[in-house]
Formats: structure tokens, sequence, C-alpha cells
């Protein structure tokens, strides 16, 4: 445990909590981009270069900007009156925190190793060996990702276009 | 506590509060960000195990993370557009009021 992952996992654990945690959609939205900006660096400090800058684009670039977008087209950033929890929070919490309770006590009690002979030497994969595998060994599926995400932009443009008035 | 260890508790802690935030939140762009958020920490996981495995070269963790990024941007855009459209049929997007499924 070094002290750049201390401080990484504070930001990202804080800013998922924030994005939680707050009341105005809008401040959740932008907590909500610090998680991922630490999740990105998380990723950078694992020597994985290319999900890093992978992780930025698409979910600080994309993502965030979509749920931004979502939120004024809902006019959701209006902070709402009542309660901003669901009628029996207390469910959702122990829920939350038994999964957290096994998992933690999963990864911390386990008696399963790692291979002898692996070190925590930095593996040497360039952005170059990642096209190779995606153009050989991935192309399947990566051609199935490609499928998927045309089939998704036009998915999400069907449902979300207004409907002609009198086609109800 | 090694170093795996410790990203695997990053990631679970950061599952929980996801969790927590999709089953109590009332909005449905928050519930969203909530599995959106249970979503990075299974990628923080694969990219863990790929660092810390022994074959980092076979890229099999690091192929798993990116494919698993491609289809959470899918699920992102596909789930905000259908609350989109729900604002627009039942002008709320409170997860309470939205009870029938009879349009």
């Amino acid at each position: 445990m070094s002290f750049v992952l201390y401080i990484l996992a504070a930001l990202t654990v804080a800013g998922g909590l924030a994005a939680v945690l707050l009341k105005n959609t809008v401040h959740c939205a932008l907590a909500l981009t610090v998680a991922f900006a630490g999740l990105a660096l998380l990723f950078l400090e694992l020597d994985a270069q290319f999900a890093g800058f992978a992780q930025i684009l698409i979910y600080i670039g994309a993502v965030a900007i979509l749920v931004v977008f979502a939120i004024l087209l809902t006019r959701g950033s209006e902070t709402p009156k009542g309660s901003a929890y669901s009628h029996s929070p207390l469910v959702g919490l122990v829920i939350a925190a038994c999964v957290f309770a096994v998992l933690g006590w999963a990864v911390l009690h386990s008696t399963a190793q790692l291979p002898p002979g692996t070190t925590s030497a930095t593996p040497t994969v360039t952005v170059a060996d990642i096209g190779n595998a995606l153009m050989t060994r991935y192309v399947l599926p990566l051609e199935i990702v490609a499928l998927l995400l045309t089939a998704a932009l036009i998915g999400a443009v069907i449902v979300a276009m207004h409907e002609k008035e009198g086609s109800r | 506590m090694t170093p795996l260890s410790g990203y695997l508790l990053v990631a679970a802690l950061l599952f929980a509060i996801g969790l927590a935030g999709a089953l109590t939140r009332r909005n449905a762009i928050l519930v969203l960000i909530g599995i959106e958020l249970m979503l990075n920490a299974a990628n923080l996981n694969l990219i863990a195990f790929w660092r810390y495995g022994p074959h980092p070269e076979a890229l099999t963790g690091m192929m798993f993370a990116i494919f698993s990024i491609a289809v959470a941007a899918a699920e992102a855009a596909v789930g905000l557009g259908l609350v989109i459209q729900i604002h627009r049929h039942a002008q709320t997007t409170d997860l309470d009021a939205i009870n029938r499924m009879k349009g």
C-alpha cells in the first residue's frame, strides 16, 4: 500500500460518496466526474495507461456529459421538495453494508495465493500490443462491441425521439 | 496487506456506495449514477487482477476491462434516453411516483 494509493482511494471514495449523498443532482454529476477521474488515476497507478486514458475519454468526456444533459433535459436540477431518498432507505443501506462486509471479509481473509513467480514488476505492455491483440485474438469481441454500440446509438435515438402529436 | 487487496478493498467500497445509491435514491438519473459507480468498481477489480496476475502480457484482464467500458457507455446512453422519455411521458423522474406500467 503506497501513499499514492491512499490519496487516490480517498479521492475516488469521496467522489463516489458525494455523488450518492448530495441533494442537488448537478452537484451529484460533478462529484461523479471526480470519482471517474480518481478511478482513471488508479488505472494509471496500476500501469494500465490505455485503460486510464480510455476511462478519461469515455467516462469524463462522454458519460458525465450525457448525465448532465439528461439532468438538464429532465429539469432534475431543481432540488426536490421532499426527501431525496426513497421511503425505505434503511433497507438499501443495510443491503449495501452487508455486501461490503462480505466482499471485505472475502478479500482480507482469502487464503488464495498468487502463483509463485509472479513479481510485481511493471508489465511492459504498450498501446501497440493492445492494438495487435484487438485485431488478432480479440477481433470477434471487437466486432460484436461495434455492433452493440451501433444498436445502442440507434436505440437511444429512437427511444428519446420526440413523438409526433396524435401518434399516441 | 498486499497492494492487490488494497485495490480490491477500494473497489468493494465503491461498489457498496454505488449499490446504496442505486437502492436509496428517488431520482432515476441518480440511480443510473449508482449503477455506473458499480460498473466502474468492477473495472477496477479487472485491472488490478490484470496487473498483479501471473501473465499480464496476455492482456486478458485489460481487454475485459476495455470491453466492459464500451458496454457501460452503451448502457449509459440507452438508460439516459429511457429516463428522458419517461420524464416526457410522466413529467417526473421520481421513481416512487412512477408506479404504473400502463401508459
